[in-house]
């Protein structure tokens, strides 16, 4: 495909934008691109990961319409390392893993964006870990024990309670 | 200057193998990402904070990571830009460790199969490279590495986010598992925009050879998550095992229906590939991409008797201009790079 601007070069940037719901596509060589700069989101420059994430960040903000609750997260600060949210919106990335912490909920549109979702599943360190995965393991009883009662399979249902209680009373323990 | 034996040869020990579905596939590669408790990302670590990472994650007992091979351990600063060029080429480095890292170290071992980073984008970047199509092993291996390093670091981790890394797109499991693909039939039959464009929407993403940013030369493609929050690493390892697969038999179909079709174009663009290839006396890195992609294709074929995938495998890594530099010994400008790159072509075909 040829950059759409020039039509001499092949286009290497290809780009969706949508505003209220109108799509235009954008097809555009490398110099093109960088003249256009103003009218991608993210870009002075180069154009990477980091920009592309800031300029969600934008529309994360715009979306809520609030501008007094995107005044708010600007201001959140990390104790730890001291970046503030404003900056990390621009650089797209955290100073340290107390960042996560500070930032809190206000990171939620954006890793939903991102990932389609806030919450990890996967591999858990293992020590340190054992606590998560007991609660992990409870959440799934929880579920099977809501099917089986579904189900009307309220032996097993009453099995499944007896052992949710006993895993609840080692994890307040521990 | 310690002798740096990973910039002599182009090709890693463990590319010399064959494996599954290597006429397609060329490699398979898992990266995991992890930080050091209460140390902040190198991105705004002091020269001492660095230092600090380095010496917590170098400092590991060598005997612990043994039952992986032998390792060394290089410090980034105390080798010279080419070699640290070649390591790039050579996939061992990522860019941005090469170029932008303070107190940056990798431990490479012995036969290049593993490279554990250290102070790139996030403190530690464990990667394991296999030839072929091997995602799974590839993920296993890293994260039993990664069980090692846990054994002695406590990890930047918590209930909610998974595994805390520097850029967000890599929080949660900071697993990012990546195929390298040739797909010169989908490219000739003008199939392959199709195809990147419905990957890229069940989570995948695809790439140039080099990473973030790069084009797509010579017809090699790389296909890796975008996901990496809210998915276990098995569901992120799955995913792509079958989407590859099916590129694969995309891939293969096409090149069965270029054969049938047009095969006499086909051996013809082949068989000039290569007698180019064998006899032109300048050739840039975009060209030689393209020839050395359609010789590929030619020995796969079966149209091209040789060279083997290896010896392909190997070119694709002395033509870059790193390399180039590092075989004639001296630095080169564009023009001498094009002459030697040629030069290079020719006697590799010919030794055969």
């Amino acid at each position: 495909m040829l950059c759409q601007e020039c039509g001499k070069r092949p286009a290497t940037l290809h780009f969706t934008k949508i505003v209220n719901g109108e799509k235009t596509e954008f097809h555009f060589c490398e110099s093109c691109a960088r003249e256009k700069g103003e009218m991608i989101p993210g870009t002075s420059g180069g154009f990477s990961i980091h920009s592309l994430l800031s300029g969600l960040m934008d529309i994360d903000m715009a979306g809520k319409g609030a501008a007094s609750s995107a005044k708010a997260a600007q201001s959140l600060r990390c104790e730890e390392c001291g970046m503030t949210y404003s900056q990390f919106s621009k650089i797209g990335r955290f100073g340290c893993s107390s960042c996560y912490k500070y930032f809190g909920n206000r990171l939620d549109p954006l890793l939903k964006r991102v990932h389609g979702s806030t919450v990890h599943v996967g591999k858990l360190p293992k020590r340190g870990g054992s606590k998560i995965q007991a609660k992990r393991k409870i959440d799934g009883l929880k579920l099977e024990l809501q099917q089986r009662i579904h189900e009307e399979e309220f032996e097993e249902a009453a099995k499944l309670r007896d052992q949710i209680r006993m895993l609840e009373k080692e994890l307040s323990e521990q | 200057m310690p002798n740096l034996r990973f910039t002599e040869k182009a090709l890693s020990d463990w590319m010399r193998g064959q494996a599954d579905a290597s006429e397609i596939v060329i490699s398979s590669r898992v990266r995991v990402a992890r930080n050091l408790q209460h140390l902040p990302f190198p991105l705004l670590a002091t020269r001492q904070q660095s230092e600090e990472v380095l010496k917590r994650l170098t400092g590991i007992p060598s005997d612990h990571l043994q039952s992986f091979g032998t390792f060394y351990t290089v410090e980034l600063d105390h080798i010279d830009p080419l070699d640290k060029r070649v390591l790039v080429e050579k996939h061992l480095i990522s860019p941005n460790l090469a170029n932008e890292s303070q107190n940056g170290a990798v431990i490479l071992s012995e036969d290049e199969s593993v490279s554990i980073m250290i102070n790139e984008e996030d403190h530690l970047r464990i990667q394991c490279l296999y030839p072929g199509f091997q995602i799974r092993q590839a993920w296993e291996k890293a994260s039993s590495i990664d069980d090692k390093f846990e054994e002695y670091i406590d990890y930047a981790f918590d209930d909610k986010h998974g595994y805390l890394t520097s850029c967000p797109t890599n929080v949660g499991t900071g697993l990012r598992a990546s195929v390298m693909m040739h797909l010169p039939a989908l490219v000739m039959t003008q199939q392959i925009n199709r195809i990147l464009s419905a990957v890229s929407q069940v989570g995948l993403t695809v790439r140039g050879i080099y990473g973030e940013g790069s084009e797509a030369i010579g017809n090699l493609f790389q296909i890796s998550n975008q996901i990496t929050l809210g998915q276990t690493e098995n569901e992120i390892i799955d995913n792509l095992h079958s989407v590859v697969l099916q590129i694969i038999e995309h891939e293969k179909n096409a090149r069965t229906r270029l054969m049938n079709d047009s095969r006499l174009r086909i051996t013809d663009r082949i068989k000039r590939s290569y007698g180019i290839l064998s006899y032109a006396e300048v050739m840039d890195s975009k060209e030689a991409g393209q020839r050395l992609s359609d010789v590929r294709l030619g020995v796969d074929l079966g149209i091209l008797e040789g060279p083997s995938i290896s010896v392909m495998n190997e070119l694709n890594v002395m033509t870059q201009p790193g390399f180039l530099q590092k075989t004639y010994g001296h630095d080169m400008n564009t023009e001498e790079r094009d002459i030697y790159r040629a030069k290079l072509i020719r006697e590799t075909l010919g030794k055969r």
